[in-house]
C-alpha cells in the first residue's frame, strides 16, 4: 500500500513508545500482506502512546501508521472513535467524574456542580495544565456510587477506579493523591454457603493459583479434558445455559454451532467491555476470582475448538485487567495454559484487549472490529460470529459470567444445573443491585426470586424513603413499578411486565428522584455512545434527547400529544431500523417510563 | 458488455415471495435486486452498484418474516422462503423517519431522488423544530467522542458548517453530507486506493475526514474526484459547478451530455462530458461501463482545460 503521510514527526519519546510495542523497525522493505497483518495492534500501540504521554499527537499517529501501514486518515477514524484517547494536548492526570445515573442517584451532580465551581468546567486545567478533569459515562462501580476514574500519564502511567468519593477525594486525586485507594469489593453475600459463582469472591485471594486450586478450581478443566469436547457441549445444552451478557441465547447452541464449523482457526473472544450502566458483576468477577475466568475460557476453548482466546476488557477497568493479566500469567506458568495443557495435546493461549471508552465496543461484531484495529462499529448481520467472527473466523464469544457458569455445570453435569431456577431460566444469576437501596452490591440468588425478595436482601430503600422504580437491565432495559415487585426475576418472568434482565442491573431510584432527569441522562447516554454508522441511531438518539428536554422545560414544539407520538415515532423506527442492539435498544428505558409514570407531568420536585 | 455473461446453467437461483408475489432471483441477489426485478420502488441512498454496500442509511429496510427487526434490502442476499414485504406500516414508517432525521440534519436540497423519496413517504423534517444555526468551520472536526452540551430541544441539532475549500479542483460541503460512506469506499478499497479520508469522531459528531482534519493538499488525496462520481448529496463538488452555482449561473436544463473516449492513456475511458453553453462544466463517468465503473483519474476527471482554450480572435 502506497502510504501518503502529512509532515508532522513523532518526538524520540513517542518513537520509543512505539516501537517498544512493535519491536525496533527493520530497515527492509515494509509492507504488503504481512505488514497489514498486523493492524490488529493499532489498539494496543495507540493506548501505549496514550498511557505515556496522555494524548495522541499528529506525529505519534503517523508513526503508528507507519509502522502497521495503515492510512493515517484511516488511524485517525480508529483514534478519534475512542473517549479516552485525546488528540490534542491534555494534562497527563485526568479524574473522569461519573455523571450517570447510579452515580446521580447518589449525589454526583453535587459534585460535579462544587468542582465547577471549584476547578472550572469539565476539561479545564486549574493547575497549568498538569491535571483535568471530565464527565464520564457509568463507571461500572455502582456499588461504591459515587465512582471516579483516575488516569495518570507519565513513565509509570498509573490508573484506578476510586469509589466512594465527593469533592474532598476527587481534589486530592486531582492534587497528586489517590493512588493507595484501591475499590475495596462489596460484596454484602461474602461466604454465604449458597453462593455458586461467587463462592470465591472476597474469601479466596485472587493472586493465587495455589489457593485458586486448593478452593476446587481447576478440577472443571481436567473433567472436561476427560468427556470431550462434545461431552462438554452436551452438559451445557442440558444445562439449558443463556447468555448472560444481555441477549440470552442458549450457549449449547452457539458452541455448537462454532465446534461445527469446518473453516479454521477457530477464536473464542470472553467480552468482558462492561459498560451498561449500572452494571458490574464481570468487574467483581474479574478482580476477585480471575483464575476461574481463565479457567471457563480454557474450558470453552477445548469444546469449540478454539485455537486462541482474546479477553476483551473496559478500558475503565485497570484493576480487573492487571488481575486477569496476573492469572493469565500464572495459568501459562503452570501448563493451564499454552502447549499440550494438562499433559494433554490441547493447546490455547489468550491475550488481553484493553477497550478505550465505547460502550458500542461490547456490541459483539463491534468488539471484532475494535480488536481488529478498525472502528467499533457494528456489522450486519449475518453472517453470525459463530460463522465469521473474529478475523472473519468461526468465533464463539460469551460474556464473563455466562463463562463462570461453566465449571460448575462441567462438574455437577448440566442436569443438576437445570434443577436451578426455574424450566427457562436455569441456575443462578448475578443482580448489580445499585441507586438508593441500603445494601447497593453484587448479588448472587437464584432464578425464580422476586424483585422484592432481591431489594429485601439488599435491606430495601433507606428509611424514611418511598420506593419510586426499578430500572432492571440497564439503560438498555426498562423500568418496574413498586406493584410489579412480586414479579420473579426470570426472562420469562420480566418479560410479562415489559421488561428483560439484560444484564442484570437492578438500578433502585426512590421518592427524591426527579425521574425525568434521569431519562434525559439515558437519552445522553445513547446520543454519546452511538457509533454514528446508521442513521436511525446517530441523529434518532439526538432527536430522542432533543425531545426530552423540550418535554422537561415544559416547552413542547407542539401539542403534547404530538410531541408523545413523535418521541414514539423516534423510538419505533430506532428499534426497527438501527443496524445493532445500541439503536434498537436506545429508546426502551425511556418509553417504558412514560408508559409507566409520568415524568414530565405534574409538579417537579425540587 | 465484452464480459461473456455465465451460463444460465452455472447459477443457482432461489424463490421467495416479496408482497405476496412469487419471485426467482439468481443466488446471491440481494433483497433490493429482487425487489426491483419485480419493479417494486425501492429507495436506496447510500447503496450504489459499484459499491460494496455499506447498509448505514437504512432506507431501503424491508419486512422479513422471522426477523425482530427490519432489514436492510440492498444488503441482505435473498434466501429461498423468505417472505418480504415492503410496504408495511413499519417499513413505511422507518423508510420516513430516515428521511426526516436526514432533511432535518442535513442540507440535502441538491438531491432529486431525496426529494422524491420525501414526497413518497410523507417525511416532514420540520416537525423536529427550526434548523440550529451553523457551527463554525472545524467545529465538528474537533469534536470529541462521548461528549456534547446538553440540549436546550428548542432548535434541531444538524451539520449546518461552511465550505471546506482548500484546492482548486473541488470543495467539500459537509453540510451537505448524509454520512452515506461512498467517498469512503471509493477512494479506498472499491475504487482508488488512495485512503485519504475516512470516517473519524463518533455519533452524531461522525465525520468524513482526512487524518487531524488536514487541507487535502496535505493529505493522500491525489484529486481522481472518485468521490464526487458518487456523492449522492453534492457534499463533494467540482469547483467548477461550485462556482457557477455560487453565481447563479448553474443551470442543468441548459446542459448536454455527450459521451467520448478520454484521451489521454491507452486504458480508454469513456467520459461524460457535461456542457453549458458551449463550455465543457464537469465531467463524469457511466457508472455501468466496463471500464471505469463510473471511475476515472485526475487527467480525465479535471484535465479538460485545454478543449476551451479557443484561438484569440484575430490571431
Amino acid at each position: 500500500m502506497d502510504l501518503h503521510f502529512t509532515g508532522a514527526l513523532p518526538s524520540k519519546a513517542e518513537r520509543q513508545i512505539v516501537d517498544a510495542v512493535l519491536g525496533a523497525p527493520s530497515d527492509d522493505w515494509h509492507g504488503g500482506e504481512a505488514a497489514r497483518a498486523r493492524r490488529h495492534l493499532l489498539l494496543p500501540t495507540l493506548h501505549a502512546v496514550a498511557a505515556r504521554v496522555g494524548w495522541i499527537s499528529e506525529g505519534a499517529l503517523n508513526y503508528v501508521a507507519r509502522r502497521l501501514t495503515v492510512p493515517p486518515a484511516d488511524a485517525y477514524g480508529v483514534a478519534s472513535f475512542y473517549a479516552l484517547f485525546a488528540l490534542s494536548e491534555r494534562a497527563p492526570r485526568v479524574v473522569h467524574v461519573c455523571d450517570d445515573i447510579a452515580c446521580k442517584a447518589r449525589g454526583a451532580d453535587a459534585i460535579i456542580a462544587a468542582l465547577e465551581r471549584d476547578y472550572g468546567i469539565a476539561g479545564s486545567t486549574p493547575d497549568d495544565g498538569a491535571t483535568t478533569w471530565l464527565r464520564s459515562p457509568c463507571l461500572g462501580l455502582c456499588e461504591r456510587a459515587p465512582a471516579a476514574y483516575l488516569s495518570v500519564a507519565g513513565e509509570r502511567p498509573y490508573a484506578r477506579q476510586l469509589g466512594g468519593v465527593d469533592v474532598r477525594s476527587i481534589g486530592e486525586a486531582l492534587r497528586g493523591g489517590g493512588e493507595r485507594v484501591f475499590p475495596s469489593t462489596i460484596l454484602p453475600q461474602a461466604g454465604d454457603p449458597g453462593l455458586r459463582l461467587l463462592r470465591r469472591v472476597g474469601v479466596v485471594d485472587p493472586s493465587s493459583i495455589q489457593a485458586y486450586g486448593a478452593a476446587g478450581g481447576y478440577q472443571a478443566l481436567r473433567r472436561a479434558l476427560e468427556i470431550g469436547a462434545s461431552g462438554v457441549i452436551r452438559e451445557v445444552s442440558d444445562a439449558r445455559l443463556m447468555g448472560r451478557g444481555g441477549a440470552a441465547f442458549p450457549t449449547g447452541r452457539k458452541w455448537d454451532a462454532v465446534a461445527k464449523e469446518p473453516e479454521r482457526p477457530h477464536y473464542l473472544v470472553c467480552n468482558a467491555d462492561e459498560s451498561e450502566p449500572g452494571t458490574f458483576k464481570d468487574r467483581i468477577l474479574m478482580e476477585e476470582d480471575p483464575f476461574a475466568v481463565v479457567e471457563a475460557m480454557t474450558i470453552t476453548a477445548f469444546a469449540t475448538g478454539a485455537d486462541y482466546g482474546y479477553l476483551y476488557v473496559r478500558g475503565e477497568y485497570p484493576l480487573a485487567t492487571e488481575r486477569m493479566q496476573h492469572a493469565l500469567d500464572e495459568a501459562r506458568r503452570h501448563n493451564f495454559l499454552g502447549c499440550d495443557i494438562l499433559g494433554t495435546e490441547f493447546d490455547f493461549d489468550v491475550e488481553i484487549r484493553r477497550g478505550a471508552g465505547a460502550y458500542i465496543c461490547g456490541e459483539e461484531t463491534s468488539l471484532f472490529n475494535s480488536i481488529e484495529g478498525h472502528r467499533g462499529e457494528p456489522r450486519n448481520k449475518p453472517p453470525f460470529p459463530v460463522q465469521k467472527g473474529l478475523f472473519g473466523k468461526p468465533t464463539a464469544i460469551n460474556n464473563v459470567e455466562t463463562l463462570v457458569n461453566l465449571p460448575d455445570i462441567v462438574m455437577d453435569g448440566g442436569a443438576a444445573y437445570a434443577a436451578i431456577g426455574t424450566k427457562d431460566s436455569t441456575g443462578t444469576k448475578l443482580f448489580c443491585v445499585s441507586g438508593c437501596i441500603a445494601k447497593p452490591g453484587l448479588y448472587e440468588v437464584p432464578f425464580g426470586t422476586t424483585l422484592r425478595q432481591l431489594l429485601a436482601l439488599a435491606g430495601g430503600v433507606l428509611p424514611e424513603r418511598r420506593l419510586q422504580a426499578v430500572l432492571l437491565g440497564g439503560a438498555a432495559g426498562a423500568f418496574a413499578t413498586p406493584e410489579e415487585l412480586d414479579t420473579p426475576l426470570t426472562f420469562e418472568g420480566v418479560r410479562k411486565i415489559r421488561a428483560t434482565l439484560g444484564s442484570g442491573v437492578v438500578l433502585v431510584f426512590d421518592d427524591r428522584i426527579n425521574l425525568g432527569e434521569m431519562l434525559l441522562r439515558i437519552a445522553a447516554f445513547f446520543r454519546d455512545e452511538s457509533c454514528g454508522q446508521c442513521v436511525p441511531c446517530r441523529i434518532g438518539t439526538v432527536r430522542q434527547e432533543e425531545l426530552l428536554a423540550r418535554l422537561k422545560r415544559r416547552e413542547p414544539l407542539h401539542s403534547l400529544q404530538d410531541e408523545r407520538t413523535l418521541l414514539a415515532e423516534v423510538g419505533a423506527v430506532m428499534r426497527d431500523a438501527s443496524i445493532c442492539g445500541l439503536g434498537q435498544t436506545a429508546s426502551s428505558a425511556i418509553e417504558s417510563a412514560l408508559a409507566k409514570f409520568r415524568p414530565f407531568e405534574g409538579a417537579v420536585r425540587a | 458488455m465484452i464480459a461473456p455473461e455465465r451460463p444460465l446453467a452455472a447459477i443457482g437461483t432461489v424463490s421467495l415471495e416479496i408482497d405476496g408475489t412469487d419471485v426467482r432471483v439468481p443466488e446471491g441477489a440481494t433483497l433490493l435486486e429482487a425487489c426491483r426485478s419485480l419493479g417494486i420502488a425501492t429507495p436506496s441512498l447510500c447503496y450504489l452498484e459499484n459499491l460494496t454496500p455499506v447498509n448505514v442509511c437504512r432506507v431501503c429496510v424491508v419486512e422479513l418474516e422471522g426477523s425482530r427487526v427490519l432489514v436492510p434490502a440492498c444488503s441482505r442476499k435473498a434466501e429461498n422462503g423468505m417472505k418480504v414485504r415492503t410496504d408495511s406500516a413499519r417499513v413505511r414508517l422507518s423508510r420516513k423517519m430516515v428521511l426526516e432525521f436526514l432533511g432535518s440534519t442535513v442540507d440535502v436540497s441538491l438531491s432529486s431522488e431525496f426529494a422524491e423519496y420525501a414526497r413518497r413517504y410523507g417525511a416532514e423534517p420540520d416537525r423536529y423544530g427550526a434548523p440550529a444555526g451553523p457551527q463554525p468551520l472545524g467545529a465538528r472536526d474537533a469534536a470529541v467522542a462521548g461528549h456534547h452540551h446538553a440540549p436546550a430541544g428548542d432548535v434541531a441539532e444538524n451539520v449546518a458548517q461552511p465550505v471546506k475549500v482548500d484546492n482548486e479542483l473541488y470543495v467539500r460541503d459537509y453540510a451537505k453530507c448524509i454520512l452515506c460512506y461512498k467517498c469512503v469506499e471509493a477512494c479506498g478499497a472499491d475504487a482508488q486506493n488512495t485512503f485519504a479520508i475516512a470516517v473519524a469522531g463518533r455519533g452524531f459528531e461522525a465525520r468524513i475526514s482526512t487524518e487531524f482534519d488536514v487541507p487535502l493538499p496535505d493529505s493522500a488525496c491525489v484529486y481522481c474526484g472518485n468521490c464526487i462520481g458518487v456523492c449522492p448529496t453534492g457534499a463533494l463538488m467540482f469547483s467548477s459547478e461550485y462556482e457557477m452555482r455560487r453565481a447563479g449561473t448553474w443551470d442543468e436544463k441548459r446542459q448536454t451530455k455527450a459521451d467520448t473516449i478520454c484521451s489521454y492513456c491507452g486504458v480508454g475511458c469513456t467520459l461524460t462530458v457535461h456542457a453549458q453553453d458551449n463550455a465543457i462544466v464537469k465531467v463524469t463517468s457511466p457508472l455501468d461501463h466496463d471500464v471505469t465503473r463510473g471511475h476515472l483519474c485526475i487527467k480525465g476527471r479535471f484535465g479538460w482545460k485545454f478543449v476551451q482554450q479557443r484561438p484569440i480572435d484575430g490571431a
